[in-house]
């Protein structure tokens, strides 16, 4: 069965909205600047991709306001934005036929922040009604789900920043497993004090000030990434009921793998590369069947040295376009790869690679970036990577819709 | 070997680690004896809040056999993962050198990741919650660890030298089930051919408390913590907050016997639903719970008056144990009068994530011993309760098949039907 999407809800710092994502992306319009959610002068890292025109009570009931984390509001709409695209009502879906699978990173973080201080500042009685679910990883799924009465199997996984493809993957499996629809991807937000001193810890945030030098992957100056805001949620349906109700198909999910790297100490060799293989085999592709690659881009440069390294591998030698338009908009972290996804989508129906902005690509690494401006070239097949701290490799490949005369 | 042999999925190892012992012997001790793990809680000074009982765990971490370093990385919960892991693994007698490493995954359910050391790190960083503007100098360097809750799953394939598909699956307290559940289905699709999964939560921090207190949803019986969970009772209140993990080793059913291992049970069936109603509340007629569990019997091929027992989720708040009954009237019909159904929590708490696995470990013991465990404290059942829900003892009871199901905020309902292996016919 032929497992495709036909709604793209994309809410990124650079657009919100599909359309208005992908003029950015491809005009290379960066949206990383100094962070203004707080003041950010008293820590190293001080730049981020934000998000700033969203206003959630243009889009949602207030009573959804006071329970809900900024990452769950933009999901909300996004999923709104994903089901229109897609030509559904999901109120005119039958019972349990359709579902919600999502990733997150760190939950609703913001909103589990306000309450640590409540509690620790004032003192238990303080702490919201709504912080038992407004926070956890799951809320996304629940939301989205009682938002457009979906009854059907859901779900969600945690895998760090390679979370968005497992949950797409995982939407996939339901529905060859016979439900009718999924809206499935993630979104992430935690730019709130908390939420970045954790990301500190991580070691891989960029101290850059300068917004155009700040998220190079791939570059001889790459110093870590700029954390950003955002993500998407995408309608997977499968081909058969999708053309049925005539609806306009985006491409297919035709492969998908994931691996974990071996502990650091074990001496056994990373396992990206098996992730990138393990999904081309899935789609009953080979390797000289992919059209481009977007990246994972870690700007980290051990990272971005296997990530190109497992490329070269499997493609050979600048054997295939690899980009990584994040670099407008800093990693969304779980949301990261579900935008690559659609980006992807877009690619195949433009026929345009966007670019990766501000790198210039290091001579250490043999892979063809699509640096600077936007190429033209038909693109069939693409292939998304997703990796997150802590060893997850994802890899999916998407397909351009079948034509059917 | 069929091909049914193939894609029909096993559980050759357990490991527990759950309030009231050490390891899985303790565990079932416990449930069979009807002894319960709760108490007032010693880890904070628990006076300020509403619900001041908990069924915590005497981990000690010096003998758990974590070293000094990996215990001083993860949060509690980790912890009980990894050392749950090595109890499921040793169980199984599997030589993992003999195994590509890519092809086993793991799977690690939790609702709430690392609660108790975020709750104390932001309490260090924020200066007791006064700054609001927290101080990175402050922060521990493993902090980012316990921010994205995948790092249980991490320290678990690490443990093993797992290199195949690895995650963290996370649907609030339906977690436990639907961690064993995806699992399953990575070893079905071939994506890998053993899977270490289960789930982990170490919640008992002065913040989950609060948020529960806020909702109500945990009872306020202090004055008799070792009797506060009171499942399907008329007295029942809220439920006990716990902690603890449990893992499997799951591999297909030729895997199992090629190399002659036990096989406890088939993971047979399983299925999820949503309510799509409340992230809190659930409908009174249970609809969405009998869907899975209808779904999950389906997927087994097994009629209702197949299942030996029923391992409820029975969490011992007025709204669950109604919602619950009604559920299983509409999934079973007459015969949910006549199956005996029992919930754990009275016993051990509600771990939130984690429960879900540690109740099919207990079901899977109910299996290996055929003796059902004991709803605690039900004295006096709810009239709106009034099915057979095996009160203060256990029973000896021939037990080849266990339907276990759970629900969680946000909406999920959750079914999973285990089988001896020789039980479903195919």
């Amino acid at each position: 069965m032929r497992v495709v999407v036909t709604g793209l809800g994309v809410a990124a710092p650079t657009g919100l909205g599909t359309e208005a994502y992908w003029s950015a992306t491809l005009a290379g319009r960066r949206a990383i600047g100094r962070v203004t959610r707080f003041d950010p002068s008293s820590y190293p890292a001080t730049l981020a991709g934000e998000i700033k025109e969203f206003r959630a009570e243009e889009h949602l009931p207030s009573r959804l306001l006071p329970q809900t984390d900024r990452m769950t509001r933009i999901a909300l709409v996004s999923a709104d934005q994903a089901f229109a695209d897609a030509g559904i009502d999901p109120g005119e879906l039958a019972d349990y036929d359709a579902g919600v699978i999502t990733a997150s990173h760190s939950g609703g973080f913001e909103f589990g922040q306000n309450e640590l201080r409540a509690l620790w500042s004032k003192g238990s009685r303080y702490v919201s009604a709504y912080q038992s679910f407004a926070w956890f990883y799951a809320v996304n799924s629940g939301q989205i789900s009682i938002r457009n009465g979906l009854r059907g199997p859901s779900s969600v996984l945690v895998s760090d920043q390679a979370g968005g493809l497992d949950a797409v993957a995982q939407a996939r499996r339901q529905i060859r497993k016979g439900t009718r629809v999924i809206i499935s991807g993630a979104v992430d937000a935690s730019i709130c004090p908390w939420g970045w001193v954790a990301q500190l810890t991580s070691g891989r945030l960029s101290e850059e000030t300068d917004p155009a030098r700040a998220y190079l992957p791939f570059d001889d100056d790459a110093g870590g990434h700029v954390p950003g805001e955002g993500g998407a949620l995408l309608v997977v349906e499968d081909d058969e009921h999708a053309r049925t109700r005539g609806a306009r198909v985006y491409g297919e999910i035709a492969g998908y793998a994931a691996t974990i790297d071996p502990r650091p100490d074990s001496g056994r060799p990373p396992s990206l590369r098996r992730a990138i293989e393990l999904a081309i085999a899935d789609a009953a592709l080979d390797a000289g069947d992919v059209d481009v690659v977007f990246a994972d881009a870690a700007a980290v440069p051990e990272l971005d040295r296997s990530e190109a390294e497992a490329i070269t591998d499997v493609f050979g030698s600048r054997g295939v376009p690899v980009t990584a338009p994040k670099t407008t908009t800093g990693r969304l972290y779980s949301g990261a790869a579900p935008i690559d996804l659609a980006a992807a989508f877009l690619s195949i129906r433009d026929g345009v690679i966007p670019p990766t902005v501000g790198t210039t690509l290091s001579d250490r690494y043999d892979i063809d970036l699509v640096a600077s401006t936007p190429r033209r070239a038909a693109v069939r097949n693409a292939l998304v990577l997703a990796r997150g701290q802590g060893g997850f490799n994802s890899a999916m490949v998407v397909r351009a819709p079948q034509v059917i005369d | 070997m069929s091909a049914d042999a193939q894609r029909q999925v096993v559980i050759t190892g357990i490991g527990v680690t759950a309030p009231g012992g050490q390891g899985t012997k303790d565990f079932w001790d416990l449930l069979v004896n009807g002894r319960t793990a709760t108490r007032r809680i010693s880890f904070f000074d628990p006076s300020p809040f509403r619900s001041q009982v908990a069924a915590e765990i005497d981990f000690d971490v010096e003998l758990s056999g974590l070293t000094p370093q990996e215990a001083r990385r993860m949060d509690r919960a980790a912890q009980f993962a990894v050392v749950t892991t090595r109890e499921a693994l040793a169980d199984s007698g599997l030589e993992f050198d003999s195994v590509d490493p890519a092809r086993i995954g793991v799977t690690i359910g939790s609702a709430v990741g690392a609660t108790m050391g975020l709750d104390q790190e932001y309490r260090t960083v924020s200066d007791g919650g006064r700054l609001e503007l927290v101080d990175h100098h402050y922060a521990v360097p493993h902090l980012y660890s316990y921010l994205v809750p995948s790092s249980f799953a991490t320290e678990v394939a690490w443990a093993v030298g797992a290199e195949g598909p690895t995650s963290v699956v996370s649907t609030g307290c339906t977690s436990g089930l639907d961690s064993l559940g995806y699992a399953a289905d990575v070893i079905r699709d071939g994506g890998a051919d053993i899977m270490i999964a289960g789930a982990t939560d170490a919640p008992i921090s002065p913040i989950t408390m609060a948020c529960f207190d806020a909702i109500k949803a945990t009872t306020p019986r202090n004055d008799d913590p070792e009797h506060a969970s009171r499942p399907f009772d008329a007295s029942r209140n809220g439920f006990v907050l716990g902690e603890g993990a449990a893992v499997f080793v799951l591999e297909t059913l030729a895997g199992a016997r090629r190399r002659g291992a036990t096989i406890y049970a088939e993971i047979a069936g399983y299925a999820s639903r949503s309510n799509a109603f409340h992230m809190t509340g659930l409908r009174p007629d249970g609809r969405e719970m009998a869907e899975a569990i209808r779904v999950a019997l389906a997927g087994a091929r097994l009629d209702p008056t197949a299942i030996d027992y029923v391992n409820a989720h029975g969490s011992g708040t007025k709204q669950n144990d109604r919602h619950e009954t009604a559920a299983f009237k509409r999934s079973l019909g007459e015969y949910a009068y006549r199956v005996p159904i029992s919930s754990i929590k009275s016993m051990v708490g509600h771990s939130l994530g984690a429960i879900g696995s540690i109740e099919v470990a207990a079901s899977v013991l109910a299996m290996a011993n055929d003796v059902v465990p004991p709803t605690a404290n039900l004295h006096h059942p709810d009239p709106e309760c009034d099915l057979d829900y095996v009160p203060l003892h256990a029973r000896e009871w021939r037990t080849d098949t266990v339907l276990s199901v759970g629900s969680g905020f946000g909406g999920f309902q959750s079914a999973l039907v285990l089988a001896a292996p020789d039980r479903v016919s195919r």
